[in-house]
């Protein structure tokens, strides 16, 4: 096989002074299927975005069989035939799968796009590479997977050999990915070279030739996939052996913290996002909330924080009803939320680190003086106590938390709302786009928090995360709850699959064990 | 870390001064090739605020207005929300005192006092309408503040022309204002006047209100992250609220201030404009009011210098408009500078990655 795609010392420094990748070698052979493995934010996706002309390496060259090549944008690089897939799609939702497809490269009538000759295209295109998909129905109407299908088909359709695919498998169920993995091996049949970006090892295994594995934006080797095993892969990847399973102490529950009753949420497009869902949390016990993203558990979230208010129905924390209240109100009765985007909801990047821990407490007694003046030195002692028991890396306490990286702005989250006193932890993905040393550390915090007698609502994309964490699960579909399942360690990932795809759902009797008072 | 940290400052500051620099040179290249007495002119310009003492106090007069509507533009730029209004409020704020000074006979002293807190209450409720405006239907405050400017400034002239404008006067002009309500001078031969100490005292109090107190912090969060200050509690349409007052306020006493300190009578038949002056203070300083002091002499002492140079030469001082064109384009420009900045930044980026990640 000949190597397509050669990038030579590729090191790259992002506006504010973050290397994200430096000197890495990564090399293509053609018709292969190759795996870029690393953790978050090892600095897989950004070599891909310079390998799709998205982002300009900061030094090193790119070459195409033998010749260098520069691109500018991504234009260029479907020019030389390397297209992308994307973690986050890049589709029209009110166009058709055919308009979407040949968007940008349009077959155009007189004036304006031949219809009949795009979904022409379109249909022989999916024969082709026997992807079946409808080409007259509006994206916005199809699942994630069709979605997904229909960007690789995007790529295919401009021409694309090389395809990159982002984490593909993040947002599909078990049975969805077995069926992307076929597609994927007739490609590579019909002489496409494949980048696979994942961190599943699992899957790694079963897909790819190639491998090569990156750690803190270095890459760390390149290997045969049949040539080293799970357990080196892994710790070639974190540096140091990694224990995956959770130690979790016997759970103790007490009384009701949380209840929800017949919540419904209505968003501002009038979509139904959050459908007559009740259930309640006690003390001492973690819940976790699945389902594939998009199918009400952020809502939820929000609505149980206090960020959205709901359509109809009620939430009790502590007995109180909150639906009436403001956020700081609903903080003080005991909530502690971690936000599913911390640079979106989480910090204010501009400010320093003492000042992100106090957000919700600075107008409280320790940290103001004299009624409204705020007492720095309090909150300095404050800050570097935290920095030290949440470990976070850092200047000081005066350092801009832009500054930081992504793990150790998420303890600075975690440290802040764990610091309040808090008895129900509202968690929404807590160790998204972090490093491993930070997401032990910081599950390890939620089990101590469980231990302490707190009620804690955990939502993860991270299936594996949830199942290891929780005490009970609920699983989502559609702004239902389609399952509910008193112990987290009885079920499988496969059979969460069904439930997440709505394949399976409970009868209304057992949904309505999720309510205990 | 803190070495970096420094080296952006230090940068942002060079910034700003090659900024200064260029903008100087723009103009004063532009006076050598107009100029029939090119040298002489610029000398003028540059120089002959330090001539007299006279010349300088006007320095120091000039200084007085631009600190308060740079002040209240610096907590409207903290609360990213850009609105305009501080002209509205200095214009009222202005015609207001000039109400007091003319129908009302009051102690010395208080005289002023009161104009000052009328003016500053009434400022105030003028610079938070496009706040509200927009919390309750999300109208860009900009547009809205801008077309308001419009109204109080109508409203202003209808104000003078109705209630106080002296029919005597030739040009328009109002009644003179009751002597009780000039404010003293605090330098022998010179206009200058107590505003002076009452602008650098507000200086104090604005930076402790942005930096010190827990109002400060809100309005900081807001600013930064509007998110963010929602999921902590913060109530944001209250600091919204509360910091353009305060905003509002400043800038209508420093209209007060402006009549009670330098004129006699009312006579701005167009709206003063120190609103702008504000917002280049505020880019200038990076809406800290520790700086806004030093901002405001800079273009004070351009502005005397530019009046000098036009009434002695032959350079009209419409050159300051250029002079400020060239440093708000340069400063609001980001990528001025940027290679430079991005060439340290990366190698000790680089540098810094190297010993965390490869060595020990």
């Amino acid at each position: 096989m000949t190597e397509i795609i050669k990038m030579d010392k590729i090191t790259k420094i992002y506006p504010g002074g973050v290397v994200a990748n430096y000197q890495v070698d990564f090399s293509l052979k053609e018709g292969e299927i190759h795996a870029l493995v690393g953790e978050n934010g090892a600095g897989k996706s950004t070599l891909m975005k310079m390998l799709f002309g998205m982002q300009r390496p900061t030094e090193g060259a790119i070459y195409l069989k033998g010749n260098p090549i520069v691109m500018k944008s991504s234009q260029d690089a479907l020019n030389y035939g390397i297209g992308m897939v994307h973690q986050h799609f890049m589709l029209v939702p009110s166009l058709t799968v055919a308009e979407n497809i040949v968007l940008g490269s349009e077959i155009k009538g007189k004036f304006f796009l031949d219809q009949k000759k795009a979904i022409e295209a379109t249909k022989a295109l999916a024969k082709k590479y026997k992807l079946s998909i409808d080409a007259n129905v509006k994206v916005r109407d199809i699942s994630v997977s069709q979605k997904q299908k229909v960007e690789i088909l995007k790529a295919l359709y401009r021409g694309a050999k090389i395809i990159i695919l982002d984490e593909p498998t993040a947002v599909l169920t078990p049975q969805e990915i077995v069926e992307l993995f076929e597609q994927l091996k007739l490609l590579k049949q019909s002489g496409h070279t494949i980048v696979f970006i994942s961190h599943k090892l699992h899957e790694i295994k079963k897909l790819c030739d190639r491998m090569t594995i990156m750690r803190d934006g270095r890459s760390v080797g390149v290997y045969e996939v049949d040539k080293v095993t799970e357990q080196e892969i892994s710790r070639l990847m974190v540096g140091r052996d990694v224990k995956l399973d959770i130690d979790k102490p016997e759970k103790h529950v007490g009384e009701t913290f949380l209840d929800v009753k017949d919540v419904t949420y209505v968003d501002e497009l009038g979509k139904t996002a959050v459908n007559k869902v009740s259930f309640s949390i006690r003390k001492g016990e973690i819940l976790g909330i699945a389902g594939i993203e998009g199918n009400g558990q952020s809502e939820l979230i929000e609505l149980v924080t206090g960020m959205k208010k709901p359509t109809m129905g009620e939430i009790y924390v502590n007995q109180h009803p909150i639906t009436q209240l403001g956020i700081k109100k609903i903080r003080q009765l005991g909530v502690a939320h971690i936000p599913e985007d911390r640079m979106e909801t989480g910090i204010a990047p501009k400010m320093d680190v003492a000042s992100n821990f106090i957000a919700d407490k600075y107008d409280n007694a320790p940290f103001v003086k004299n009624k409204f003046l705020l007492d720095y030195k309090k909150i300095a002692v404050f800050a570097k106590d935290l920095i030290a028991s949440f470990n976070v890396k850092t200047e000081g306490e005066k350092t801009l938390v832009s500054g930081l990286s992504g793990g150790n702005i998420q303890k600075v989250v975690v440290g802040r709302e764990f610091s309040s006193d808090s008895e129900l932890l509202v968690i929404n993905q807590p160790t998204r786009g972090i490093d491993v040393g930070a997401i032990e550390f910081i599950r390890k915090k939620i089990i101590e928090r469980r231990s302490n007698g707190n009620a804690v609502l955990l939502a993860s994309a991270d299936l594996n995360e949830i199942l290891s964490l929780s005490d009970a699960l609920i699983v989502m579909n559609s702004g239902h709850i389609v399952g509910y399942f008193p112990e987290a360690s009885e079920i499988t990932e496969e059979e969460m699959g069904l439930y997440m795809l709505g394949v399976k759902t409970q009868t209304a009797e057992e949904i309505r064990r999720a309510c205990h008072a | 870390m803190r070495k970096w940290k420094h080296s952006v400052d230090l940068f942002e500051l060079l910034r700003i001064l090659l900024a200064l620099v260029i903008a100087i040179g723009v103009s004063a290249l532009l006076i050598l090739i107009t100029s029939e007495t090119p040298l002489y002119s610029l000398s003028v310009f540059l120089f002959a605020p330090f001539e007299k003492l006279k010349y300088f106090s006007n320095v120091l007069e000039m200084m007085i207005p631009l600190t308060f509507t740079g002040l209240s533009l610096c907590i409207v730029y903290q609360s990213k929300n850009f609105s305009l209004i501080a002209d509205g409020c200095f214009y009222m704020g202005a015609v207001v005192a000039s109400f007091v000074a003319i129908k009302f006979v009051l102690p010395v002293g208080l005289h002023p006092f009161v104009a000052m807190v009328i003016a500053g209450i009434v400022g105030g409720i003028i610079g938070v309408l496009p706040g509200i405006i927009k919390i309750k239907w999300q109208a860009n405050e900009l547009v809205s503040s801008l077309m308001m400017n419009y109204i109080f400034y109508f409203l202003g002239l209808y104000i003078i022309n109705y209630f106080l404008r002296d029919p005597q006067a030739s040009v328009f002009a109002s009644y003179k204002f009751n002597p009780t309500f000039a404010l003293p001078r605090i330098l022998e031969g010179t206009r200058l006047h107590v505003g002076f100490l009452i602008a650098m005292a507000s200086v104090v109090l604005v930076y402790f209100y942005i930096y010190k107190t827990k109002w400060g912090y809100e309005l900081r969060v807001v600013g930064d992250n509007l998110n963010f200050a929602k999921y902590s509690g913060i109530n944001t349409a209250k600091v919204l609220i509360v910091s353009q007052f305060i905003a509002g306020t400043l800038a209508g006493v420093g209209g007060a201030i402006e009549m009670s300190g330098m004129y006699k009578r009312f006579i701005w038949d167009s709206p003063a404009s120190y609103a702008w002056d504000g917002v280049i203070i505020a880019l200038l300083t990076k809406n800290n009011p520790k700086y806004v002091p030093f901002a405001a002499f800079f273009l004070s002492y351009l502005r005397i210098g530019a009046d000098l140079m036009s009434r002695r030469s032959d350079v009209d001082n419409q050159i300051i408009a250029i002079i400020q064109a060239v440093i708000i384009l340069l400063i609001a420009a980001e990528h001025f500078l940027a290679k430079w900045r991005l060439k340290s930044e990366n190698k000790t980026a680089k540098d810094k990655y190297i010993t965390a990640n490869l060595e020990g």
